[in-house]
């Protein structure tokens, strides 16, 4: 999508040398994001692929702004949203900007019903005149997710993990955002429940052209949603690219590694498959510097 | 072939206070020795409860209505539990479980937590159990293992503390080892690795293997036959080979195509829909009926038996009576298959 949309199109998300850290104690301080920059353009969808503990949840949530940034700038939507915000940005990032959260039970209120949970941002921004439109809206997002509009009376522990994930996708959708982050949003699901909605998460993105930053470490389906790829790995970006480059040319050898491991539902394949090591034990990325391979292909070497 | 553990006519049901569920309905399953069987379907198919059933983990609200389960020749159904606790679990049969965090001690030292069982079930010194847990954490891939006996689980990384389960499985030389979703909470990478070390252990000691799993990349990976669970029953089963290249249910269908491959680039995934039924209510007729496009008159009206395919295939489904109708696999499985075939090919 970005071979069309990238070279005419402003980026709507920058991300530049973001570098996210937790001091623990005094002398003792997590450095999860290190030096990380990347751009989503409107529409696309980004994969923020790696291990557990590489980042891809950080990242995430310091762009949202969950977490106060160390360093680095992140502009949205024209406006820089790293450091302290004002209110004027602060209503825009919230408004333009959702996320879908990994665990679909946890992330609901159980003791609001799901039209209360959807409308809450409703209320908040005041987007509607008066009662009927709101339930108006709620429940055309709820049918656009596949669930219908008499849900709204239920609570979420009625719904079934898909359902509930669905209602995940309907609250962050009915703020009509331009980028919604997607933490994980299917890896606690079922896998004929998985399809169903990342076919619902595509249809979505048609139909309102919002973009999508896709953190998941299945990386078939990253494969199988993405225009394009991030590599992750200690809390360094060490490769990025379109998908077609990532998969058919992965030049990190981290990148390689995670490919070779990667399971295929196919056994005469799999039971011959060699996994490719990577020992980073020796590798300072620090002092590493970007490389263009070709494009929009970018390695840290 | 003959079989270390067969599982017959397995019928559960549990009582709750929203009434009785019929959890598994029937169910066979057979693990000839020293081969690797996987059990595949989504949560709420019964593949844990057949499995806890095997290890007398059951909860207190089940009851077994019919069926056996045979360890060579012994009905472990009929054993009483506390013979069943000395003389089977840990030693003949182990269990490895999915998440390794829950299933370590966190205020025992990883030493300890592996040397228990063996003086539970042996008479061995404490020496020789520390120099046989020492043995078993070499085994399992662990370094510099001498130091890492004395470690709380804590210390340990996801992938190292599944291997320290594993060690403790292995600890009383079992001979059957049953893996519940050993890899689900692991990374690929990690995953990989933790599949090549049960599969490089299984050729060393000569164990046969249960995997319980929804991934069929993993099952693809280790298993010689499979066994697809769908509410509360097999519905296919079949050799590794036959399940992937040649599946017959459209459930497995179904399963096959939500998972894309690396291949992949259709619009859109073929996806199951609905989701599974409720057990409360005992379904009418076939169980994946509502959910099936294939679905014929009969499907809603009686349940189908198994239907042969070869020696080892075997599937539930009326499409495979001689009476239905034929039909053609979904396009994208059809692209899927010859792909998946094509690639087998090349590999040998």
């Amino acid at each position: 999508m970005n071979e069309e949309l990238g070279i005419r199109n402003e980026p709507l998300l920058q991300v530049s040398n973001l570098r996210q850290h937790f001091k623990i104690s005094r002398s003792f301080t997590v450095k999860a994001v290190n030096n990380v920059s990347f751009e989503i353009y409107p529409g696309e969808t980004y994969g923020l692929v790696g291990e557990s503990g590489s980042g891809k949840t950080t990242i995430g949530r310091s762009i949202i702004r969950l977490y106060d940034p160390t360093d680095g700038k992140i502009i949205f939507n024209y406006s820089d949203i790293s450091g302290d915000l004002d209110n004027k940005t602060r209503r825009m990032l919230r408004k333009n900007m959702q996320m879908i959260f990994q665990d679909p039970m946890s992330s609901l209120n159980p003791r609001k019903k799901i039209g209360d949970i959807i409308g809450e941002g409703l209320d908040i921004f005041k987007l509607y005149s008066n009662l009927k439109e709101r339930n108006q809206i709620i429940g055309d997002i709820l049918k656009k997710v596949g669930l219908s509009p008499a849900h709204a009376e239920r609570y979420p522990q009625q719904f079934s993990g898909g359902q509930r994930q669905r209602v995940g996708i309907a609250r962050a959708l009915v703020m009509n955002p331009k980028l919604i982050i997607a933490d994980e949003c299917i890896s606690a699901l079922d896998v004929s429940i998985q399809a169903q909605v990342v076919n619902l998460m595509k249809d979505i993105q048609d139909e309102t052209k919002c973009a999508y930053l896709f953190i998941a470490h299945d990386l078939s389906m990253v494969k199988y949603i993405s225009d394009r790829i991030g590599v992750l790995h200690k809390g360094y970006l060490v490769e990025t690219g379109s998908t077609k480059d990532i998969f058919s040319n992965p030049v990190h050898p981290y990148t390689q590694s995670l490919l070779s491991a990667v399971p295929q539902p196919n056994p005469a394949v799999e039971k011959n498959r060699r996994l490719i090591p990577y020992d980073a034990s020796k590798v300072d990325y620090e002092k590493c510097s970007w490389h263009q391979v070709s494009g929009m292909h970018f390695v840290l070497n | 072939m003959e079989n270390i553990l067969s599982i017959k006519n397995l019928d559960i049901t549990f009582r709750t206070n929203a009434g009785n569920i019929h959890a598994i309905r029937g169910v066979d399953i057979y693990l000839p020795t020293g081969k690797t069987v996987a059990l595949v379907g989504e949560s709420g198919s019964g593949k844990s409860v057949t499995m806890k059933a095997v290890v007398g983990l059951l909860d207190s609200n089940a009851i077994i209505n019919s069926g056996n389960i045979f360890y060579k020749a012994i009905d472990l159904l009929t054993l009483p539990k506390k013979e069943l606790r000395q003389k089977i679990n840990g030693q003949q049969i182990a269990m490895v479980f999915q998440d390794p965090m829950t299933s370590l001690n966190p205020t025992m030292q990883i030493g300890d937590q592996i040397t228990e069982a063996m003086f539970l079930h042996k008479k061995i010194s404490k020496a020789d159990a520390q120099q046989k847990a020492l043995e078993l954490l070499n085994l399992v891939g662990i370094i510099d293992a001498e130091k890492r006996m004395k470690n709380y689980p804590h210390q340990l990384s996801g992938g190292m503390r599944q291997r320290v389960v594993i060690a403790i499985a292995l600890s009383c030389e079992p001979k059957i080892l049953i893996c519940d979703e050993p890899t689900t909470a692991l990374d690929v990478t990690v995953q990989a690795r933790i599949l090549d070390l049960i599969k490089d252990i299984q050729a060393q000691m000569g164990l046969s293997v249960i995997y319980i799993t929804h991934d069929l990349g993993v099952v693809a990976k280790v298993a010689d036959f499979v066994n697809v669970m769908y509410a509360g029953k097999i519905i296919e089963t079949g050799t590794v080979e036959e399940i992937f290249y040649d599946p017959r249910h459209p459930y497995t269908w179904g399963l096959l195509s939500a998972m894309p491959d690396l291949e992949t680039d259709d619009d859109r995934l073929y996806s199951i829909p609905g989701s599974p039924p409720n057990l409360l209510h005992e379904p009418k007729g076939d169980a994946f009926a509502a959910r099936n496009k294939f679905a014929m008159k009969i499907d809603m009206e009686a349940e189908p038996p198994m239907f042969k395919i070869s020696e080892t295939h075997y599937a539930a489904t009326w499409l495979l009576h001689p009476d239905a109708p034929k039909v053609e696999l979904p396009p994208e499985l059809k692209s899927r298959l010859q792909r998946a075939r094509k690639a087998a090919e090349n590999q040998l």
